[in-house]
């Protein structure tokens, strides 16, 4: 490790690591947004699961570098715009989080979807506040495996010069310089941990009920 | 769109060292290759712990790091190390392949293994009561009834090596991903989609050709309802990390 190094470049470091953490959380949250409502409609209407999650297997197989490349060609957008960086991860994000949200919300009991019906809620207010909130702990785990995987996939977009810690892969090899490829992978692992921490601190937070009766 | 459709219907582009028939004999040298070693190594471990039901923490937690690691620092770093210790070939081949082989063992050793877990405990009765050992239970019975999930596991590791050997092309590998980097650095846009085209379909066919070969390796008697749901759960539960 070249402390100078890191001493002097601390700026860019930083600027880079914050660069990395908005592409990989803006990708992860999109996704979030707009896996929910697909995820109701694969869960509500059954016969809409097995196409949407084929569909979403299919978008897996495709590699996230030939994604960054072919996307600002289909939206016009430039090469080096990192929309095209966090569009592509919400492309991921969003095949991944389909299924595990319609999975998660068959996990709710059928007796408090019915309980939440002869109350008087209508099928949407029992969906947003009564299902989706029980579904939060499957969601969240879910959640967890996207945002961990966005991390380390937003480095590869180095490649196409979209600046991040993966830059600084790119220019310790041309370097031939171990000090900023080290930097990234613990900058980036760091990342991961903080994303993970985060997820799960909110998944506990938003169902408190978990904790009112101690497990057994 | 339109430059990447020249550059695949220019005849030029198909032969010769840089030519698209050259890169995907090497994508695909790359990729067998890795996919094979990964398989040796993860097949027997994977047997062994879901027979005995050792160190399965540890192979999650080994599988959940992993999927954190940033592939491109993994890819650099053990390339700078090889050019000072390698030479030649060796040096640009040995780590590229050291980390495809890293990211394949991971999903064939857990699919292995939660295929033998999940096992039905009577089958394994019955194989023990006709007189079975130990490993003629695993070999006759555990195997090829975890088929199904084994080979979705090789799916997932062939999609993840695919993609990874295209990133591979910036520590100098051959392989589709040249067409990125060097369409990159020339500017040649319709190069670089081109390239990205050419890798995506390689996955799709790659993965729906062993989708094929599972057919015929699965014993008829297990393609059942049952072994299909179970598949197709093990499948959801591993698409857990994208193509890098």
């Amino acid at each position: 490790m070249n402390w100078d190094w890191l001493g002097r470049n601390s700026d860019r470091i930083v600027d880079l690591f914050v660069q990395h953490a908005w592409l990989a959380a803006a990708a992860t949250l999109v996704g979030l947004v707009v896996a929910l409502p697909l995820g109701a409609v694969a869960f509500r209407y059954r016969w809409t699961y097995p196409p949407l999650t084929t569909l979403a297997g299919l978008l897996y197989t495709i590699p996230s570098l030939a994604l960054f490349v072919v996307l600002p060609g289909i939206l016009g957008t430039r090469i080096l715009d990192p929309v095209n960086v966090v569009i592509a991860l919400t492309v991921y994000t969003v095949a991944l989080l389909v299924r595990v949200v319609a999975d998660a919300l068959a996990s709710v009991p059928e007796a408090v979807r019915q309980s939440a019906t002869a109350m008087g809620y209508r099928p949407v207010r029992s969906l947003v506040t009564v299902q989706f909130p029980l579904a939060v702990p499957v969601i969240g785990a879910g959640l967890r495996v996207a945002a961990v995987s966005n991390v380390s996939l937003v480095s590869v977009a180095a490649l196409l010069g979209v600046e991040q810690l993966g830059s600084l892969f790119t220019e310790g090899f041309q370097l031939n310089f171990f000090t900023p490829i080290a930097a990234g992978i613990l900058l980036s692992l760091l990342l991961a941990v903080l994303f993970d921490v985060v997820i799960v601190l909110a998944t506990r937070l938003s169902t408190p009920w978990a904790r009112a009766v101690p497990s057994r | 769109m339109t430059a990447a459709w020249d550059f695949l219907t220019t005849a030029a582009n198909w032969s010769g060292t840089d030519g698209i028939w050259t890169r995907f004999t090497e994508h695909l040298f790359y990729t067998l290759l890795s996919v094979v070693i990964a398989a040796l190594v993860a097949l027997p471990l994977g047997a062994v712990i879901g027979h005995t039901g050792r160190g399965v923490a540890a192979i999650a937690g080994v599988a959940n790091a992993l999927r954190a690691l940033p592939t491109l620092g993994l890819l650099t770093v053990l390339t700078l190390w090889s050019f000072g210790l390698l030479t030649g070939q060796l040096a640009r081949l040995g780590p590229s392949i050291v980390v495809l082989v890293v990211l394949a063992v991971p999903p064939i050793l857990s699919n292995t293994y939660a295929g033998i877990a999940a096992v039905d405990p009577a089958a394994r009765d019955a194989a023990r009561g006709m007189g079975m050992t130990g490993s003629q239970v695993l070999l006759r019975v555990e195997l090829p009834v975890a088929m199904p999930l084994v080979l979705s596991g090789v799916r997932s590791a062939y999609l993840q090596v695919v993609a990874t050997a295209t990133i591979a092309a910036v520590v100098g590998l051959g392989g589709f991903g040249r067409y990125v980097v060097d369409g990159l650095a020339q500017q040649l846009y319709g190069k670089m989609v081109a390239g990205a085209l050419l890798v995506a379909l390689m996955a799709v066919i790659g993965d729906r050709l062993i989708a094929l070969v599972g057919r015929f390796l699965v014993s008829p008697g297990l393609s059942g309802r049952r072994v299909r749901e179970k598949a197709q759960e093990a499948e959801a539960g591993f698409a857990a990390v994208p193509p890098t």
